[in-house]
């Protein structure tokens, strides 16, 4: 393995089983959270993966992290397959690979204090002497823009943005070189992403981390990702340099996505054709046959039911699982169809 | 210190004011807090002043010159009542003396103080330290053990407790009497420790069990796994500081709960036995002079309402105490 791959998900799946499978033996379901993702996560680069809600995305920042367990597949961190490390080996890997939260609220325990909460990962590793520990943890504190002084408070007194500091600074404690962002901007006001995606950008700018930054929305990741995958119902429908996807989308669900972002600017308002995609997300509980996309999909054909597209190179340079991918490149904004 | 005001904050206002960056440390916080309640500060008195008379019951007695067994004649009419108004209340006998026997009702309730107290307070602990693990496991780990952990609290509450306790005192002092606990008194006081938690943890598990199944699904827990947390360090370092603040509640509600019914079993004689002293040892050898002596009734009966007050009101303000969401800005 090169080392200039950070983090590598290989065939990753991960089937969860619902409803009671009591005694009167009640049919189980499984739901397909994830099913079959692959990526790579280039040394210092942000791997940006989109979809809608309930795609996957959590699952698979989860998944990765070891939060949970995959039902099959393999993560590679820094050359060594981590899946099916644990006791002390998985101790030193959690050093190298942090998770920041979606919800500001639910990640930081009410009862802790600020410097508990961002001291905690070292404790619980050994790396800190009691007579360091606040130094370290103001040192933190003032990376990421909080103000030291206020150690000793408690979640509550903080704003979302603060917040979002704070979990930010958690997970630099342990000076990991990966961190796999679940959405860490979406519960924020529009003013406060830009700051945390800025202090985002600087501290990866600054301490080298590679990220995985997980969102639903496609400016955000726009504004921060060097490659874009796209999720659809468990899988990557497609995978790209960001520049390339967005200028150039090849899944007709990518370009769905992108003719939904609003337009900033009013005079070029209703300029772009809108795909409207009809219908909901099928039940990832039964996926359709062959391209789960193809019941929302203005393409779709016999082929479409029958053979399942793999993710695979078009002419182009661009990774798609399509039989039929789009041909004209678009513009966000403007109308070239 | 000044050196950190240097530091850009977030919201861009200049550090410049001291005051509001005062670090109080969280017990300093709690404390603040406790002791701006000035009601819950008398009932914080109210509770160390009986226990610390509980715990020098002997030590009070022997510098008042009085006992809880002495018989006093003197005290006592032809009829066997005790002389003078409001069951004899005297600079000798400063709560009455007992009707018939004339022993010394307040060194009896000192001394009762102790049996109650000591019977509350260890089911109270024991009940407590059982509830919160079975409660904590069963909550933390789910699945099958919940299972299992939830159906043994159904049926455990679907016992007919009391009628148990009532039926099985005989046979069970006396197999704790064969097993070394010395007999009469302590073998019965140790029954009712034993029976009052066999019973009592359920309701602290099921309180524990709730509450653990909802903070295990928060992110704080997860970010802790992320960071190499142990199950250890999650259950005592992220879920139980979060949990302090209903078990606090049940246990302020029960050691009071536990020595009314320490009070009512020997009340019907199946608790500690005469000549020993216990609130519910009074209150049922006074109720049978009611009539005669109404003051004999009243005082390990206020007794008791006094303690059990004391006991919620500390307790609220104890869980208020501890949420760190509390004002606090008065405070600085």
């Amino acid at each position: 393995m090169s080392n200039d791959i950070a983090l590598q998900a290989i065939d990753l799946v991960k089937h969860f089983s619902t409803g009671s499978s009591g005694v009167l033996g009640r049919a189980t379901n499984i739901v397909q959270a994830v099913d079959g993702v692959s990526f790579t996560l280039p040394r210092g680069k942000t791997l940006g993966i989109v979809g809608e809600s309930g795609c996957g995305k959590s699952t698979l920042a989860r998944l990765v992290t070891r939060l949970i367990e995959p039902s099959s597949g393999s993560v590679v961190l820094d050359g060594v397959d981590i899946t099916n490390l644990s006791g002390k080996a998985l101790r030193e890997m959690r050093r190298k690979l942090q998770i920041i939260f979606q919800d500001p609220y639910s990640s930081l325990n009410p009862r802790h204090s600020i410097g508990q909460i961002i001291g905690d990962p070292m404790r619980i590793q050994g790396i800190v002497t009691r007579p360091n520990e606040k130094a370290e943890v103001q040192d933190l504190m003032q990376r990421v823009g909080l103000n030291p002084e206020h150690y000793n408070r408690y979640p509550h007194e903080f704003s979302g943005g603060q917040r979002q500091r704070i979990g930010i600074a958690r997970a630099l404690s342990l000076q990991p070189s990966v961190i796999v962002a679940d959405e860490p901007v979406s519960a924020l006001d529009v003013s406060i992403q830009a700051q945390i995606l800025n202090l985002l950008e600087n501290l990866q700018k600054d301490l080298g981390l590679s990220y995985v930054f997980i969102a639903h929305d496609l400016s955000v990741v726009r504004h921060i990702a060097d490659q874009v995958a796209v999720m659809y119902l468990g899988k990557i429908v497609e995978v790209g340099a960001a520049v390339t996807v967005y200028s150039n989308p090849a899944h007709p669900y990518t370009k769905a996505l992108l003719s939904a972002v609003p337009v900033a600017n009013p005079s070029m308002r209703g300029l772009g054709r809108r795909i409207r995609l009809v219908g909901d997300v099928p039940s990832p509980i039964d996926p359709p046959s062959g391209c789960r996309f193809r019941t929302r999909c203005w393409k779709a054909t016999d082929l479409c039911a029958a053979v399942e597209p793999p993710l695979q190179a078009d002419g182009a340079g661009r990774v798609v699982a399509c039989h039929f991918p789009e041909e004209t490149p678009v513009t966000i904004g403007q109308s070239p169809v | 210190m000044t050196s950190m005001f240097d530091s850009v904050r977030e919201d861009g206002v200049a550090p410049n004011s001291a005051e509001s960056i005062v670090g109080k440390s969280p017990r300093e916080l709690a404390w603040a807090r406790m002791s701006r309640d000035k009601v819950s500060l008398f009932a914080l008195g109210v509770i160390i002043t009986y226990l610390l008379v509980a715990a020098l019951a002997p030590v009070i007695c022997a510098v008042l010159g009085i006992s809880p067994y002495a018989l006093d004649g003197n005290a006592l009419n032809d009829y066997g009542l005790p002389k003078g108004a409001f069951g004899g209340i005297s600079t000798e006998h400063w709560l009455g003396v007992e009707p018939g026997t004339g022993r010394d009702i307040f060194a009896r309730l000192i001394y009762g103080a102790r049996a109650s107290l000591l019977v509350g307070i260890l089911a109270t602990i024991l009940t407590t330290a059982i509830g919160l693990v079975i409660g904590v496991v069963a909550g933390y780990k789910r699945g099958w053990v919940d299972s299992i952990i939830g159906r043994f609290m159904d049926v455990t509450l679907a016992f007919p407790s009391f009628l148990l306790i009532i039926a099985l005192t005989r046979p069970f002092t006396q197999r704790l009497e064969s097993l070394g606990v010395p007999e009469g008194n302590p073998a019965r006081m140790t029954y009712i420790i034993l029976v009052l938690a066999t019973f009592g943890w359920v309701y602290v598990a099921r309180v524990v069990r709730g509450q653990t199944l909802s903070l295990r699904e928060r992110e704080f827990v997860e970010a802790a796994k992320a960071s190499g947390a142990t199950s250890r360090h999650i259950v005592f370092k992220q879920l139980l500081p979060n949990l302090w603040a209903p078990v606090i509640v049940i246990v302020s509600l029960s050691l009071p709960g536990y020595v009314a019914t320490e009070s009512t079993l020997s009340f019907l004689g199946l608790g500690l036995m005469q000549p020993a002293a216990s609130w519910g040892v009074m209150l049922g050898d006074s109720v049978r002079y009611y009539r005669a002596d109404p003051t004999y009734l009243f005082i390990p009966g206020i007794a008791l309402v006094v303690l059990v007050m004391a006991f919620n009101i500390v307790g609220d303000a104890v869980r208020d105490a501890l949420d760190p969401k509390a004002d606090r800005q008065n405070l600085l």
